[in-house]
């Protein structure tokens, strides 16, 4: 029988199972690379502000991915209870992609000004003082802990070289920015608006300081979600080009 | 060039394991120093330890048997993956308890980070997956090779340094979760440095693996080893491309992964279910071809059906990453391809049980008075049913209904509780006695209990998921007379509570069983008897790899 070759020959054995299992892969995986109706662009993209993305950084961190998704699927229930099916569009500029698996609590991907600033800060610390039926844990630390932002340029860098497009204005002023986000009416965060349209200027965790906490980070990033592309002009059949 | 006598080659193995060792032990000191992440400092310190504990015991041999040359199998490293993967299971399941406790009882999360659901999941994932089924495939496969090749694994410290290394990985892997360290990829979680470290181990493992084949003394390739080596191969391909990550810098913890978005996602789904592919499948379908005609002392059934089911099982799992996506921004004709391939998976997985549950023909009797073999045939059974649960939950309406809610966890668990954890039970009651030369285990009765306990929890567990998931999936999409949603995404949540408890309890059944196993084998390694040779003589096994059919 011809298949005793492979059973014979352990080198063969092995390039018959490489070129087997490289098949599906190859198929399913390399076009979304180069088929350019991928992912559809739309107006109103960017890159996540500096603050925004330490923000993000933590909501891996913590494992947030575990509970909460980020993808709203086209299916009705979905988009009355979300908002707008989630686009390919808006997770271009994530590292890794957050779209979870599991909704043990609700889909965030558009929960960015559904609550308020406070609401967050108060529910991240004690989720059961604000939804007594809740099950998800508390994050009292991070309200208390000082964000680390010592390597943020390194951080958007990083991003960058990975296919993020940071500009050079951008990586120079990331420590500033920061900074900036958390600093209502000052000439710094309207530079950071400039940079970055769309974001929200707030001292989130709703505690005096001029140092950004975690809590800062994450509501910054919370608070954005879902909210740069502007779906009451979003037209899915017509030309949405940037 | 003269060839090298044994005796210069053990040298030389030596003098490199000693080199290999310092090289090591300079690099945790250096992330130890140098790292100005703290976690990331505590895996130098981890590494600096492991590679000096690691220089001890190279010295102490090199020095003492260099006279002492290797003959036989080399059982030692398999030894230590057999007993690690008893004391991870235990460590697994009970992180598995502990979270699934927090969710029907939050407090328990005791507001700190180190003990929140989010970090501990990854624990429990890896802890069970790569730490315990991890160390039963290391143990058992390269027991099999030796044995079906009739061949000693090559390397004097190479087997040593592929059950040690992958230890350091998950040591270092799962401390790294609870400290924050993670990129977020499930499955996939470890940071770049841990995974470089695996990537080393596990192209070691490949060539020992390997090494072992090319020196047989069989014509044939035994079929657990085709499973075997699809797997170590598939694993290594899917653990370089999905892990493909930019570090911040050499001295930060923190890196980014390549893809964004829709590419990432493909990516990781097309390793996230091939890791239950290759790694929970292929891998432990090696352990039934091997395990289960021995035990039962009866033939593979169907020789030919092993061919066709190890071929087609390979080349169509791979495709069937995207239900994992349906309905998602991911295109549809990816969907629909992972759907289609998806269903197709379920011919050849019957395949597989077929062939695993018919070779007990002639040995039925053996399931009413050996309870080791009631663990293997239910794993080959609950493996049956999952592989026909998965195809139907890959079916995109089907999916719309259970994709993101408690359905697909207990999915996994039939999967993993059933398959994966029953048959490295039943495997390890075979192996445990045979590598310490045992006559059996020191308790049948209490086989019999871990068997019923574990088997009473998985149901448990996998009823409750499933009436939690299909009643999630409908009140999420449940409306009212007036054309409004019905439900709020917290009475979902709330509807939950009891299946929780249910589950909860389910697991705890099944860690007491693991418990029981724990101490059976405790029982049976400190007993003093002894049997002269060694359980697995090469007689049967020299007539599985063509004498079944052909």
């Amino acid at each position: 029988m011809q298949h005793e070759a492979f059973e014979k020959n352990s080198l063969l054995l092995l390039i018959g199972i490489l070129i087997v299992v490289s098949i599906g892969g190859l198929v399913q995986i390399a076009p979304l690379f180069w088929v350019d109706s991928t992912i559809e662009k739309v107006r109103g993209m960017r890159p996540y502000t500096p603050l925004e993305q330490a923000g993000r950084d933590i909501y891996v961190r913590e494992g947030c991915y575990g509970c909460h998704s980020q993808m709203i699927r086209t299916l009705r229930d979905e988009v009355e209870r979300y908002g707008h099916y989630s686009l390919a569009a808006e997770s271009m500029y994530d590292h890794p992609f957050q779209w979870g698996s599991k909704r043990t609590g609700p889909d965030l991907a558009r929960v960015g000004g559904k609550y308020s600033d406070l609401w967050h800060a108060e529910h991240l610390g004690n989720p059961r003082a604000l939804v007594p039926e809740s099950i998800m844990p508390g994050y009292p630390w991070l309200a208390e802990t000082k964000l680390d932002g010592r390597d943020m340029m390194a951080k958007l860098m990083t991003l960058k070289r990975v296919g993020v497009p940071y500009s050079e204005d951008m990586l120079k002023n990331a420590e500033q920015d920061l900074i900036a986000q958390i600093s209502p009416d000052t000439r710094k965060a309207a530079e950071l608006v400039r940079r970055y349209p769309k974001a929200k200027v707030a001292k989130f965790d709703n505690k005096p300081g001029q140092e950004p906490s975690e809590l800062d980070a994450l509501i910054a990033y919370l608070q954005m979600l879902g909210t740069l592309v502007d779906f009451a002009t979003f037209d899915a059949a017509g030309p949405n080009l940037r | 060039m003269r060839t090298r006598s044994v005796e210069e080659r053990a040298v030389l193995a030596d003098c490199f394991a000693f080199v290999g060792c310092l090289l090591c032990a300079g690099l945790g000191a250096t992330l130890l120093f140098a790292s100005p992440n703290g976690g990331m400092a505590f895996h130098g310190l981890l590494l600096l330890v492991a590679s000096l504990a690691a220089l001890a015991a190279v010295v102490e041999f090199s020095f003492d048997s260099v006279r002492q040359l290797p003959k036989g199998y080399m059982d030692g490293p398999i030894k230590v993956a057999a007993i690690a993967a008893v004391i991870w299971g235990i460590a697994g399941f009970v992180v598995g308890d502990l979270i699934a406790w927090q969710l029907a009882i939050p407090a328990l999360n005791l507001d700190l980070p180190w003990t929140s659901f989010g970090r501990l999941r990854p624990l429990h994932t890896s802890a069970v997956i790569f730490a315990f089924g991890g160390n039963v495939l290391v143990a058992t496969s390269l027991y099999v090779v030796q044995r079906t090749c009739r061949a000693r694994l090559p390397g004097r410290w190479a087997p040593w340094f592929v059950v040690w290394g992958y230890q350091l990985f998950l040591l270092v892997a799962g401390t790294g979760y609870l400290l924050g360290i993670t990129q977020s990829k499930e499955y996939a979680e470890p940071e770049w440095y841990a995974d470089l470290w695996l990537t080393v181990v596990w192209v070691v493992y490949l060539a020992i693996f390997l090494g072992t084949l090319a020196r047989r003394k069989e014509p044939h390739i035994y079929v657990a080893n085709w499973f075997y080596l699809a797997f170590i191969v598939t694993i290594a391909m899917l653990h370089l491309v999905n892990n493909a990550a930019m570090p911040v810098s050499l001295t930060s913890a923190k890196s980014y992964i390549v893809y964004s978005g829709v590419q990432d996602a493909m990516t990781q789904w097309w390793y996230g279910h091939n890791a239950v592919g290759f790694f929970l499948t292929a891998g432990f379908l090696g352990i039934m071809y091997y395990f289960i005609p021995k035990r039962v002392e009866r033939p593979i059934y169907s020789y030919r059906l092993s061919i066709v089911h190890f071929w087609t099982l390979i080349f169509l799992y791979i495709w069937a990453g995207p239900h994992h996506l349906h309905y998602t921004a991911l295109p549809d004709w990816a969907q629909t391809l992972g759907m289609t391939f998806s269903i197709m998976l379920w011919m050849p997985s019957w395949g597989g049980m077929i062939n695993g549950l018919m070779t007990l023909s002639g040995a039925w009797d053996k399931l009413r008075t050996d309870p080791v073999v009631r663990f293997l045939v239910v794993s080959v059974a609950f493996y049956g049913m999952s592989t026909f649960e998965g195809p139907v939950m890959s079916i995109k309406a089907v999916n719309s209904l259970s994709h993101y809610t408690d359905w697909t966890i207990g999915h996994v668990h039939s999967g993993a509780l059933g398959w994966v954890a029953m048959v490295s039970f039943g495997a390890l009651y075979c192996l445990l006695p045979w590598l310490w030369k045992k006559s059996g285990m020191y308790s049948m009765r209490l086989i019999e209990w871990h068997f019923w306990t574990a088997t009473i929890g998985i149901l448990l567990y996998i009823t409750a998921m499933w009436v939690s998931g299909i009643t999630q999936g409908l009140m999420w999409r449940a409306y009212d007379r007036l054309g409004f949603l019905q439900y709020s995404f917290i009475e979902t949540v709330e509807a939950m509570r009891p299946y929780y408890i249910i589950r909860a309890l389910g697991g705890l059944l099944f860690l007491v069983g693991a418990l029981i196993m724990a101490y059976n084998v405790w029982r049976t390694l400190s007993e003093e008897e002894t049997v002269e040779a060694a359980a697995p003589t090469a007689e049967t096994v020299r007539q599985l790899p063509i004498g079944a059919v052909a």
